[in-house]
């Protein structure tokens, strides 16, 4: 597998991990080990006074993970940045997954919104790493804006539906000048070697982890399926839809022997 | 800038992909719909040869898919044929002892009137050799303000200029730049471009981002076939340079080209490859199957039947009725062309075989009004 | 002294953002401090004088995707 650059920093693991919903940070340690990865989504909370729970943080930080903060719960590219600055205090870390959503439902990325938070916090020297639509032209906006990544989704966020948008990643990939990492939907390991296999950069899973049964053997098998997704796509797929032969007769190009 | 991307992309290495592309290597190429470079190294390889019918039948099918049935319809308008470059293969070339000619205003009003009496032509290119000094941005745009009482869309031909010039000629209506790189070649490049400013290899290939920075809507591309014995290598690169345009200059639309010179009859320059009419099919084609909304153009180099032929299977832009000597539709029609027509049809009689093909000859597919800069500019 | 945090008010004998942060036993990792809607470096959290009724906002790592 050939390695992922993202601003500069290698990554040998193209899964990106969530580490919400977990039933507890002892099986988030060993779901992120196992899976491999070297980057991890990190959220922040408002301390409540007296609180004693256990620290998350210490359980992740690893020199070899790449911390990623998260906007989630911001509106607005104004609040984005409130949030990005807190964030770079807090981890230490100029990287940020930016998610911008308005809407408490479905959790839909804000187009504009994000496109305006991208514009002013790459000017801020943060890597930028923005949640959005899997809309091709608002990709090229973001790339342009200096974006390190584009993290388009697959489907709703939490839906495990797979790739619902797959027709338009496909254009993304094609277009995109940075890499594309396919955020949000992917439900199982079969949905992540798709995205792989289409020419994904990477896949950020959270929910199909840390919700199964077994969070420890999900997260192997998602290790695997990005592995093999990439492997394949590296490899050259071979012929899928129709077999070619060549043709005996040939009425379209007959003139060309004339 | 282009020329980085090409220092890490070896032409040896290239050529040795495209010789070792196999049976497989073809047919999985043909089975994708969304095809890469290293899928159209195996469509214009040698091993595809065989597969001639089922590349002309997709490339039908995907040109219909996002064409339907048209052919868009342009004239090429030679307005000086001054030029201080000496490239080898070229008629042109600054030490041929022929007369020269910068036309006048005048004399270019008289060829568009000239040119709208032939057909209803509305896509124009301004084509022009190179001599900054006496032809240079000043005179493109009189040319080009001149021209927009009569044609709606306006592409120019000519020396590759700095991404503010090509900003300045926007603003007198051109809609797009077709330039040739000629060979991808860096090397060899050199030795057919011996002197002057179309020596600069760099400053060639690099045009193409700078009409990209400057917006240029339209950017048309190629490669000289007959230069390179290794022509598979060339239009491989073009490919790959158009990938990478599209990647960074995604709002432009782009259009390709295969210029192909044949054997000199009266002497001159001899090409160093003959590229035949089944390998031209074949690279048209395996461009089609690579990019279903690239545009592909063929001019009158190309002879009628030819031409009419691969109308129906890819080719999606045409000249016609095509002279290429400085005024030769009005105000010197027996000048010296810079090269051979082949195709020496009237656009009507183009027209009226094109139909019998089943096609719809466009004349008019964009207005310059569109632009709200240079309408506004107006 | 009372100031808000985190959108409660609550009685602090702290003088400066060091001594809040130490009052409440945060971790040393992993938090930032923001006052009146402004993000507050820790180099800067000595020096902060606290006065009678801030904003304060204390925020630290969460599980999330």
């Amino acid at each position: 597998m050939e390695k992922l650059v993202i601003a500069g920093r290698e990554f040998s693991s193209r899964l990106f991990l969530g580490t919400g919903k977990f039933n507890s940070n002892e099986l988030m340690t060993q779901a992120i080990k196992a899976s491999g990865t070297e980057m991890v989504t990190v959220a922040m909370k408002r301390i409540e006074l007296g609180d004693k729970e256990d620290d998350m943080l210490q359980h992740i930080i690893n020199p070899g993970i790449q911390l990623l903060p998260n906007t989630s719960g911001v509106r607005n590219a104004e609040e984005a940045v409130f949030a990005a600055q807190m964030a770079r205090e807090a981890f230490g870390t100029n990287w940020l997954k930016l998610e911008i959503h308005p809407d408490p439902r479905y959790l839909l990325p804000d187009s504009t919104e994000t496109l305006k938070a991208t514009e002013q916090l790459v000017k801020m020297g943060f890597v930028v790493l923005p949640y959005c639509q899997a809309d091709p032209t608002l990709c090229k906006h973001l790339e342009e804006a200096g974006a390190a990544t584009v993290m388009p989704l697959g489907a709703p966020i939490g839906t495990n539906r797979g790739l619902q948008t797959r027709d338009f990643l496909r254009i993304i990939i094609e277009q995109a000048g940075v890499p594309v990492v396919v955020d949000a939907g992917i439900g199982a390991p079969s949905h992540a070697a798709e995205a792989m296999e289409l020419g994904a950069s990477a896949c950020l899973v959270n929910t199909a982890i840390a919700v199964a049964g077994d969070p420890v053997a999900m997260a192997r098998a998602f290790r695997q399926a990005v592995e093999a997704g990439r492997t394949a796509y590296e490899a050259g797929l071979g012929v899928q839809a129709e077999s070619f032969v060549a043709e005996a007769s040939s009425p379209l190009t007959s003139f060309l022997d004339e | 800038m282009f020329s980085d991307e090409l220092e890490k992309i070896s032409w040896e290495e290239t050529t040795d992909r495209i010789n070792a592309k196999t049976d497989a290597d073809v047919r999985r190429a043909l089975a994708k719909e969304h095809c890469d470079v290293e899928d159209f190294m195996a469509m214009i390889s040698p091993a595809a040869a065989p597969y001639l019918e089922t590349m002309a039948r997709l490339s039908r099918k995907y040109t219909e898919e996002r064409f339907g049935k048209t052919i868009s319809m342009f004239i090429p308008l030679y307005i000086t044929n001054s030029c201080t470059n000496s490239c080898v293969y070229c008629g042109f070339h600054v030490s041929n002892p022929m007369r020269r000619t910068i036309l006048t205003e005048e004399e270019i009003e008289n060829e568009y009137k000239a040119i709208k009496k032939l057909a209803p032509f509305e896509n124009l290119l301004i084509v022009t050799g190179e001599n900054p000094a006496k032809a240079g941005v000043p005179y493109l745009a009189r040319a080009l303000d001149l021209a927009k009482p009569y044609f709606s869309n306006l592409k120019i031909e000519v020396m590759p200029l700095k991404a503010e010039e090509y900003a300045e000629l926007k603003r007198h209506g051109m809609n797009g730049v077709i330039c040739f790189q000629e060979t991808y070649h860096k090397d060899n490049y050199k030795l057919y471009h011996p002197r002057g400013m179309k020596s600069n290899f760099e400053w060639r290939v690099n045009g193409f981002d700078r009409m990209g920075q400057a917006e240029v809507h339209s950017i048309g591309m190629g490669v000289l076939l007959g230069l390179e014995k290794e022509w598979r290598t060339d239009i491989t690169m073009m490919a790959r340079h158009l990938r990478y345009l599209q990647k960074h200059y995604w709002r432009t639309k782009y259009s390709v080209n295969f210029p192909r010179m044949r054997p000199s009859e009266n002497g001159g320059f001899q090409p160093n490859v003959v590229v035949s009419d089944r390998e031209l099919a074949q690279a048209t084609f395996a461009m089609r199957i690579f990019d279903h909304d690239v545009d592909i153009s063929y001019s009158t180099r190309e002879s009628a039947v030819f031409r009419d032929h691969m109308a129906t299977l890819g080719v999606t832009t045409m000249s016609a009725e095509s002279k290429t000597e400085p005024g030769g539709y009005y105000t010197y029609p027996q000048a010296l062309e810079q090269f051979h027509v082949s195709d020496e049809r009237t656009a009507a009689e183009v027209e009226k075989a094109l139909k019998k093909e089943g096609r719809e000859p466009v004349w008019k597919d964009w207005d310059a009004s569109f632009d709200l800069k240079v309408f506004a500019g107006r | 002294m009372k100031v808000w945090l985190n959108g409660k008010e609550v009685e602090t004998a702290a003088t400066s953002l060091t001594l809040l942060t130490e009052e409440l036993d945060l971790p040393v990792e992993g938090v930032a401090v923001a006052v009146n809607n402004r993000m507050v470096p820790r180099s800067q959290w000595a020096d902060y004088v606290l006065t009678e009724g801030v904003h304060i906002v204390i925020i630290k790592a969460a599980c999330g995707g």
